[in-house]
């Protein structure tokens, strides 16, 4: 076991290597002067050359990515152009924020796709079960950020009931005005993986409650909702499990697109609005944090298969990966 | 789960028959023949109602991105500042107008031809690439392997709207270079799914005795081994379809993908949004053909996997 994970860990060097260098060739291909869009439109030459040179673009290619991957290893994610702030400083500000609706979103995501899968492998070819697993395939096929407009169309436009954007403050809007900035958020970034959860577990509860184990308890006379919520559960969990790492990185990601809808001030419309404004180190500094993130996730994922039934866990892994 | 009951039918029926042992030849040849018949893989298809759903709607949805030009009513460019923000049906604009006058069911119409070409133009990039790397990485083992693996997973390791959005970036706008964004990221999955039925294949008898016959690697990987990956292949590009056309909508929805006036779904949504009070149906109805062609990729990948293979079965 400790070969496996060291082997692994070995492993992740080169995939980091291949990331760092993928993002600083990127940033670097990026149309457009960083510094000329710094300074603005009025600017005199010389105080751009001086900016470059400070800025350490004027080295050659290969010597800014030693210093880049140096700086790197020592915790520095460069200097954001634009906001004259270490990038690394501006990630730490809005990765709360997205790490809020994201664990949110999959907490809402389990309960409510283990209970839809539950009830979904219990009542199997009836009209609820089909009801939902017509639902589940919606949920895995719908564009995020059209679902996240039709619920602002639906409950802020419509009935007024939410607010459509930004995130409240707790000392401003209270508790109340808090919570009701993230519902809609929330409610939009779970969808996907609420569709995923509610599919795993149908398929691997209707797996369960075929077992001969529930067959016997059956026998016992021990009470349906007893076999399904206690039993079967927890036999048909081990694929869910595995799936949440996976399902948690997919919600980090999809908060991009979900935080351009409701304009939440997290890394993803950080991200977009550091493409708008040309701000090399602090896409890099993004991007490059969210990939680590993804490394990290990917392998946690991995060697939680090893210590749960590895048979289950590899057809868990391929179901999530067609989303 | 349609085809499972009635082709367990088909065969508990013919058994019973031979159990009385009643039958003749002939007749017993023409059971062979029906069932064998009912378990082709259309028919098993055909029986395979979401998958026939998924198909119908794919293919609405290439009807209408070929005969664009014969289906839109307008000219989904020409602007009419006395009809913004129609409702649906008013003066004969089917979907209703947008905020510069323009007829919504002609844009969508030109969209659909937008999404379809740059959704099929970066899987097949995507499948290209990712297949020669996959068949090259699987069939020659050791470094070569471990090089092209490496960098997958480093690709991998973005999320797959990251990547397409930093490589639009650089790339710029414009449908080849959207096509080449979203392509770039369907490449490691290609190679992983291709890699890993090449390892498995290229140990197989046949391509042992073709070795002995003298083939070289190339004959090999390209006429014995790349075959036995079709069905993956075609499964996977289908769901990867329905795939690049949300990303394809995403980066336009960022205003980063297909860029206005160009019609594109994702930029039709964009604009609907901005809109959202005065004219819903702008977004609405934009969003509701991107939803309905990814549901319709995703039935049909989902059908054809069940009929090429059913152990590849979630």
């Amino acid at each position: 076991m400790a070969k496996i994970i060291l082997r692994r860990l070995l492993q992740l060097i080169p995939t980091l290597f291949v990331v760092v260098a993928f993002t600083f060739i990127a940033t670097r291909l990026i149309p457009g002067d960083p510094v000329a869009a710094m300074v603005g439109d009025q600017y005199d030459v010389s105080k751009v050359e001086e900016m470059r040179a400070s800025l350490g673009l004027d080295d050659p290619i290969i010597v800014q990515f030693w210093n880049y991957l140096v700086s790197i290893c020592q915790g520095d994610f460069g200097t954001s152009y634009y906001f004259n702030q270490p990038a690394i400083d501006m990630i730490a500000q809005r990765l709360p924020n997205t790490l809020l609706i994201s664990v949110i979103a999959l907490i809402i995501a389990v309960i409510f796709g283990v209970v839809f899968g539950v009830v979904s492998a219990r009542k199997q070819n009836s009209i609820v079960d089909y009801v939902l697993t017509v639902l589940s395939l919606f949920g895995v096929s719908a564009p995020v950020f059209w679902v996240g407009i039709m619920l602002v169309l639906l409950f802020s436009v419509t009935l007024g009931w939410l607010p459509s954007y930004g995130m409240g403050s707790i000392e401003k809007d209270g508790l109340i005005g808090f919570i009701s900035h993230l519902v809609l958020p929330c409610f939009c970034l779970a969808i996907i993986p609420m569709g995923t959860f509610t599919r795993i577990t149908r398929s691997s509860m209707i797996e369960t409650l075929g077992s001969d184990s529930v067959r016997a308890m059956r026998a016992r006379g021990v009470s349906e909702a007893s076999i399904t919520w206690k039993h079967a559960l927890k036999n048909a969990l081990p694929p869910i499990i595995t799936v949440i790492a996976i399902q948690f990185a997919g919600c980090f990601a999809g908060a991009v697109l979900t935080e351009n809808v409701f304009a939440w001030p997290g890394m993803g419309t950080m991200i977009t609005s550091a493409i708008d404004n040309r701000d090399y180190s602090l896409i890099q500094a993004t991007v490059l944090v969210v990939a680590i993130a993804f490394v990290v996730i990917n392998l946690i994922t991995d060697l939680l298969y090893m210590v749960i039934n590895p048979k289950v866990a590899a057809e868990a892994k391929k179901g999530a990966n067609n989303v | 789960m349609f085809k499972e009951k009635s082709a367990a039918a088909a065969t508990s029926g013919a058994e019973m028959e031979v159990v009385d042992g009643a039958i003749t030849e002939a007749a017993k040849e023409a059971m062979i023949q029906k069932e064998r018949k009912a378990n082709s893989a259309w028919r098993k298809f055909i029986r395979n109602k979401s998958a026939v759903i998924g198909l119908i709607i794919v293919i609405v949805m290439l009807a209408i991105g070929i005969f664009a030009p014969f289906i839109a009513p307008f000219d989904p460019n020409a602007t009419s500042i006395t009809e913004t923000y129609l409702e649906p049906g008013v003066n004969g604009h089917i979907f209703g107008t947008d905020d510069l006058g323009r007829d919504l069911f002609s844009r969508i119409v030109y969209g659909a031809r937008m999404s379809i070409v740059v959704a099929i133009g970066s899987t097949v990039l995507g499948g290209v690439i990712g297949i020669i790397l996959g068949l090259v990485a699987g069939f020659m083992g050791g470094i070569v392997d471990s090089i092209i693996m490496r960098v997958m997973d480093g690709l991998f390791a973005f999320p797959f709207i990251l990547l397409s959005l930093l490589l639009v970036t650089i790339l710029g706008s414009g449908v080849f270079n959207v096509i080449l964004a979203i392509g770039i990221g369907n490449v490691p999955r290609f190679a992983r799914v291709v890699r890993s039925k090449v390892i498995v294949a290229k140990n197989e008898e046949f391509c042992n005795v073709e070795r002995v016959l003298g083939a070289s690697n190339l004959r090999l990987m390209v006429l014995h081994i790349l075959p036995s990956t079709v069905s993956e292949v075609v499964v996977y590009a289908t769901l990867c379809v329905g795939g690049s056309i949300i990303a394809e909508a995403g980066l336009s929805f960022l205003g980063l993908g297909i860029l206005i006036p160009t019609p594109s779904w994702g930029n039709i949504l964009r604009g609907g949004q901005t809109c959202l009070a005065i004219a819903p149906h702008i977004a609405t109805i934009s969003g509701l053909f991107i939803f309905v062609a990814v549901i319709g990729f995703n039935l049909l990948g989902d059908g054809i996997r069940d009929v090429l293979d059913p152990k590849m079965k979630k």
